[in-house]
């Protein structure tokens, strides 16, 4: 807790910028206006102007807040407009890739810690495989799988599994191999063949490792999942998209700060599971 | 029907050959062999595969199909490449990770604003930054400024959470050997802890090189000049021109691998003393 003061204050610090920000940004328009009709404004005047306009360059922190409480609680969550129906988009979209992605990933370290040949040969193009912008070849990932004839769920969770199942295969090959030669050499002595050593040790000294790769591979998935849905009807990526071409920068900053509030909730639920499963095996630290 | 029987041939031989190369290693020509036979079987399963099979070429190309167009084309993927990495990535990098790493130093003194600002740079780490793109390119208009500008706040995050990190990691025994020394604040921060801090801040700027691209393409998703690869993707899905498009991906994911092999390269460089570089 002695962290919440200062957390505290920057955050303070930071929304008052913003509002200085959001002043300065929209008061060459309010000043274009009055020069329009003719008239004067005072200093007074251009504050509450910029901080109320339908359009702004940068909506400040409250219009954000009721655009985002407007767009939650402003109509059936069935709706098209409600964030929450997009949002469900999204998150549904990113929790398939997301278990796709992670059990790939789990299945293709196994197979590398396991087989050499799979090892030397893989591994470098797991590595070069995440140098590919698989994010910006969405759109004809996209059109593709539209051809295809596929949902548009599976076209943005193919983009979330590629995303979130590199860090998992990385943590994974890491955590396999971490016990050290004196517990597998433990083992050997009492017989145990490669699968025993697998489910006995291997697989519960991973977790840990499992854990934090979880926590980088969600957080991938979430965008992988906003970036697939670009050119989709529906989610907060067509939130986004939408907003950009009308102008409507309260609609966007909203689908952004949603998008932020579901990957900060995605990265503590594991983060919840993460404590729970390590006290139950008794590995808390 | 002969195009997919030749690919099972060829993949189960290569994959005999790799195994007997993977059981014989130690060289370091077979720590290259065999990821290179990997790839090149990949590839020659690709180009089996869609012929074998007739796949339509406005799904998925040929490879041999996207190098004749590769080679065809080098002007323009020459200029996409320019506006996209040259002035949007690499612009946007060297901001960002520049002030990144200032910030850190200039913050590295105040304990306080540490506490505050870590967990919060922490979580907007984790935040999904790419969608700022539309507002970016709302404020900076539509050429490589407004890419750059997604680069710069993709890329901070990362470099200045690992940067203090890396201020922190000298240790106590060595501060203590500086005071001794009688050595002033900065003496001590550019001799002793910015050295110590650098296989921090290479992490950092290595995440940061493979987020640099992917911030400049999706930038241009949200409105571009008629240039850049981002453009040039979503224009050619336009008229299904695949074998562009996939053109445009090799060459993201060459200059990619590049960018962060000579990051690597200068790390290791700068950071020779580092265990993990002296095997």
């Amino acid at each position: 807790m002695k962290s919440a003061l200062p957390v505290v204050s920057v955050v303070a610090v930071i929304i008052a910028l913003w509002y200085a920000g959001s002043v300065w940004l929209n008061s060459p328009w309010v000043y274009d206006q009055a020069a329009r009709a003719g008239q004067q404004v005072s200093l007074p005047d251009v504050l509450v102007a910029t901080m109320q306009q339908d359009r702004p360059v940068l909506p400040a922190p409250h219009q954000v807040i009721k655009g985002l409480y407007d767009g939650i609680t402003g109509q059936a969550i069935t709706s098209k407009r409600s964030l929450v129906y997009h949002a469900w988009v999204t998150l549904s979209g990113t929790m398939f890739g997301f278990v796709i992605g992670t059990l790939m990933g789990i299945a293709l370290a196994v197979g590398i810690v396991h087989n050499k040949a799979m090892d030397l040969s893989v591994m470098p193009w797991a590595i070069a495989s995440q140098m590919i912008p698989i994010i910006a070849i969405a759109p004809m990932l996209a059109v593709v799988m539209n051809s295809l004839g596929a949902q548009p769920i599976v076209t943005k969770a193919i983009i979330s599994a590629y995303l979130s199942f590199f860090p998992v295969v990385v943590g994974m090959v890491k955590g396999l191999r971490s016990p050290d030669q004196m517990q597998l050499d433990l083992l050997r002595t009492y017989n145990a063949g490669q699968g025993t050593t697998f489910w006995a040790l291997r697989l519960p000294a991973s977790v840990p490792y499992l854990f934090t790769s979880l926590k980088v591979g969600i957080a991938a998935a979430l965008v992988g999942a906003i970036v697939g849905e670009l050119n989709q009807a529906a989610g907060i990526g067509a939130r986004l998209l939408s907003g950009s071409y009308y102008g409507q920068t309260v609609q966007i900053w909203a689908a952004l700060f949603m998008a932020a509030t579901m990957a900060a909730v995605l990265v503590m639920a594991i983060g919840r599971l993460e404590g729970v499963t390590l006290r139950r095996m008794g590995m808390a630290r | 029907m002969s195009w997919l029987v030749f690919v099972l041939v060829f993949w189960l031989a290569t994959w005999v050959l790799n195994a007997r190369l993977a059981l014989a290693s130690g060289h370091r020509a077979v720590r290259l062999a065999v990821p290179l036979l990997f790839g090149i079987t990949l590839l020659v399963v690709w180009e089996g595969v869609v012929r074998g099979l007739a796949v339509s070429p406005i799904i998925l190309p040929p490879p041999s199909a996207v190098a004749v167009k590769f080679a065809a084309s080098l002007p323009q993927l020459w200029g996409d490449f320019v506006q996209t990495f040259v002035r949007g990535a690499l612009a946007g990098y060297v901001i960002g990770c520049g002030a990144a790493v200032l910030t850190a130093v200039a913050i590295d003194r105040s304990v306080f604003l540490q506490r505050g600002l870590l967990p919060v740079g922490n979580f907007v780490a984790a935040l999904p930054i790419v969608g700022i793109a539309p507002i970016m390119v709302m404020w900076f208009g539509f050429d490589w400024q407004s890419k750059a500008a997604v680069v710069v706040v993709m890329v901070f995050f990362p470099v200045l959470v690992n940067t203090v990190a890396g201020l922190a990691a000298s240790e106590a025994m060595q501060r203590d050997l500086m005071a001794t020394y009688a050595a002033s604040y900065r003496q001590s921060l550019v001799k002793l802890r910015l050295p110590a801090a650098m296989p921090f801040i290479f992490n950092g700027l290595k995440i940061a090189a493979t987020l640099a691209l992917i911030g400049a393409i999706v930038a241009e998703f949200f409105g571009s000049p008629t240039r850049g690869m981002g453009f040039r993707i979503n224009a050619e899905i336009g008229q299904l021109g695949l074998d562009m498009i996939w053109a445009t991906i090799a060459v993201a994911a060459l200059a990619g691998s590049a960018f962060y092999g000579l990051v690597a390269l200068i790390e290791r460089w700068v950071t020779f003393w580092h265990p993990s570089q002296r095997n």
